[in-house]
C-alpha cells in the first residue's frame, strides 16, 4: 500500500494512500482512549527530530506519538544544534544516521529540505513542514477530524480562511481535500491570493460573507504576525473587522459547520474567541486527533522495506 | 489439494461444546469475559457468548482484540498489517479473560494477544479457546478448550470460513502445501 519510505507532502500521495493512513490512525485513536496509551510496535526504532524552525505543538506531537508507539527520540533544536556553527545540512542529516535513526522529522524554513534529505538511505523522513510548501500531516490529522465529524469527503464544500500566500497547512489542505473530492474555497484579502492559486482547483472569494455561505467546514489560518507591516492588510483590527471569524459570521455556513484552527490562534486576530471556545469549534480534538495520525504515519513508514 | 474438515454442522456443535466446556471449567460464568482476536476469533467468541447466555441465561461480555502492534515479526513483513478495532467493553481485572481464536498455530499470536490484554489491566486467569488446533507450537502455549485437533504438515493452510466474515458458508478447510 505504501510505496515511499518518506512523508514528503500530500502532492505525493494518491488517495488510497490517503485513506489508509486515515483508517490506521482510527486504531490508534482508540489506542489514546486507553488507560495504558502505549503501544510496542516501534521498539528499538530511534525518531530523531530535526527543528530548524521554532514550533511547540507538532515537535512535543511527534515526540508524543514516537513515544507510545515505544520509539526513542531525540530533540534537536536551531540554538541547541551545531547549525549555528555551520554545519551544512548534508552533515547533520549524515551525522544523524550515524547516530542510528531510522526516521527523521524535519522543519524548515526553505521548501525542499525535506526532499533533499529523504535521498538518504535507510531513513524515513517525515516533511513537518517546509518552507510555503507542506505540512501533510496538518492536513491528515484536519482530514481526519472532518471524517469523524461529517463521514465523507465528496461533496463537502470547506473554506479556508486566511493568509493562504504563506501558509503550507493551506497548500496541503488543498492537495488533501481536492483529491478525495470536497470542494475548497479560499478566502483571503486579494493581497493575498497566491499567484498560481488557478491551478489548484480552488474558488476564491475576497469576502467572508459570500465565502462561508452554506460551508461545511470552516478551516482557519493562523495570520503570521510577523507579515504585519509588510502592506499585505493595514492593521490587525481592520483585518477581523474583515476576515475575522465572529459568531455572526458563522451563522452564515451551515447549521452543522464545523471550525478548525491549526494553532497557535491568534484569538480577536483571525477567530473571536465566543467562536474559538464555542460548540462548532473542534480546535482541540485537531491536536488529539494530530497523535493518532503521527502514530499512524510513523506506524507505515516503519513498514516499508528500506 | 483441498479437503473440506469441518462444516457448519461440525462448527457449531464444537462451539457448543466448548460452552458447556468452559462453564464446567470455571463453575458457571460469573466473572467471565471472553475476548476474541480479530478478525476470526471475534466472530468465534460472539458465537460462543451467544450460547453461554442461553444456557446459563445471563449476558457475557464480550472483547475484540486487534494484536496487530504487538506482534514479534512486525520488522520482518513486506508491509504493515491493517489495524483493526480493539474493543474490551468491561475491565478485565480479577476477571477470567476466555481469549478466542479460530486457528492455533505457532503460538506467536496468543503470545501477542496477552501482552495487548495484560495492557487492560490484570486478569486473574487467561484461558484460551481455539476452534481448531493445527500443532506445530513455537511457544510453551497450549489451549484450554479446543473444537478439533487437526494434525497438519507445516506447510499446509487451514482456511476457516465463517458467515459473518466472508458471507459464504461456515466451514474448515485444509489446503495441503500452499503456506509456500
Amino acid at each position: 500500500m505504501f510505496r515511499s519510505k518518506d512523508l514528503l507532502g500530500i502532492k505525493e500521495l494518491t488517495s488510497e494512500e490517503i485513506y489508509h493512513i486515515l483508517d490506521t490512525a482510527a486504531g490508534f485513536k482508540d489506542v489514546l482512549r486507553r488507560d495504558i496509551k502505549k503501544v510496542p510496535p516501534l521498539r528499538g526504532k530511534t525518531v530523531a527530530n530535526l527543528f530548524f524552525e521554532p514550533s511547540t505543538r507538532t515537535r512535543t506531537s511527534f515526540e508524543l506519538a514516537a513515544k507510545r508507539l515505544s520509539a526513542d527520540v531525540v530533540n534537536f533544536s536551531v540554538p541547541a544544534s551545531s547549525v549555528i556553527k555551520g554545519e551544512t545540512l548534508k552533515d547533520t542529516a549524515l551525522t544523524i544516521q550515524a547516530l542510528g535513526a531510522d526516521f527523521v522529522v524535519i522543519r524548515h524554513s526553505s521548501a525542499g529540505v525535506p526532499h533533499f534529505l529523504s535521498r538518504i538511505e535507510n531513513i524515513s523522513v517525515i516533511n513537518a513542514g517546509d518552507g510555503a510548501n507542506e505540512h501533510p500531516t496538518q492536513a491528515l490529522l484536519d482530514l481526519f477530524t472532518i471524517q469523524s465529524h461529517k463521514g465523507k469527503f465528496r461533496g463537502l464544500t470547506a473554506a479556508i480562511v486566511g493568509d493562504v500566500t504563506h501558509s503550507r497547512v493551506a497548500r496541503s489542505d488543498i492537495y488533501a481535500l481536492t483529491k478525495l473530492g470536497a470542494n475548497v474555497r479560499i478566502i483571503c484579502p486579494p493581497t493575498l491570493v497566491p499567484a498560481e492559486i488557478g491551478k489548484l482547483g480552488v474558488e476564491i472569494f475576497d469576502s467572508m460573507e459570500k465565502g462561508l455561505r452554506k460551508v461545511d467546514v470552516i478551516m482557519m489560518l493562523r495570520l503570521q504576525l510577523e507579515r504585519q507591516g509588510k502592506g499585505f492588510f493595514p492593521s490587525l483590527e481592520e483585518y477581523f473587522n474583515l476576515y475575522g471569524l465572529t459568531a455572526e459570521r458563522l451563522k452564515l455556513a451551515k447549521d452543522d459547520a464545523i471550525v478548525m484552527h491549526p494553532g497557535p490562534m491568534n484569538r480577536g486576530v483571525e477567530i473571536a474567541t465566543d467562536v474559538a471556545d464555542g460548540p462548532r469549534s473542534v480546535i482541540l480534538e485537531q491536536v488529539t486527533n494530530g497523535l493518532a495520525v503521527r502514530m499512524a504515519v510513523l506506524y507505515l513508514l516503519a513498514g516499508v522495506k528500506k | 489439494m483441498r479437503k473440506e474438515i469441518f462444516d457448519a454442522n461440525d462448527i457449531k456443535r464444537a462451539v457448543k461444546r466448548m460452552a458447556y466446556e468452559i462453564i464446567e471449567k470455571n463453575k458457571g460464568v460469573d466473572n467471565l469475559c471472553l475476548v476474541g482476536i480479530q478478525k476470526g476469533g471475534v466472530i468465534l467468541a460472539g458465537r460462543l457468548a451467544e450460547q453461554l447466555q442461553s444456557i446459563e441465561d445471563r449476558l457475557i461480555d464480550v472483547g475484540a482484540l486487534d494484536i496487530t502492534f504487538y506482534r514479534d515479526d512486525l520488522n520482518t513483513k513486506e508491509e504493515q498489517p491493517v489495524v483493526k478495532r480493539t474493543e474490551i467493553p468491561c475491565s478485565i481485572n480479577n476477571k477470567t479473560v476466555v481469549l478466542v481464536d479460530d486457528v492455533l498455530f505457532t503460538g506467536r499470536s496468543i503470545r501477542a494477544a496477552m501482552d495487548a490484554l495484560i495492557d487492560f489491566g490484570r486478569p486473574a486467569y487467561i484461558q484460551l479457546a481455539v476452534l481448531i488446533d493445527r500443532g506445530h507450537r513455537e511457544l510453551p502455549i497450549r489451549p484450554d478448550y479446543v473444537g478439533k485437533n487437526i494434525p497438519t504438515s507445516f506447510n499446509d493452510l487451514i482456511e476457516v470460513s465463517l458467515e459473518e466474515k466472508n458471507g459464504g458458508r461456515d466451514r474448515v478447510v485444509l489446503v495441503t502445501g500452499e503456506r509456500g
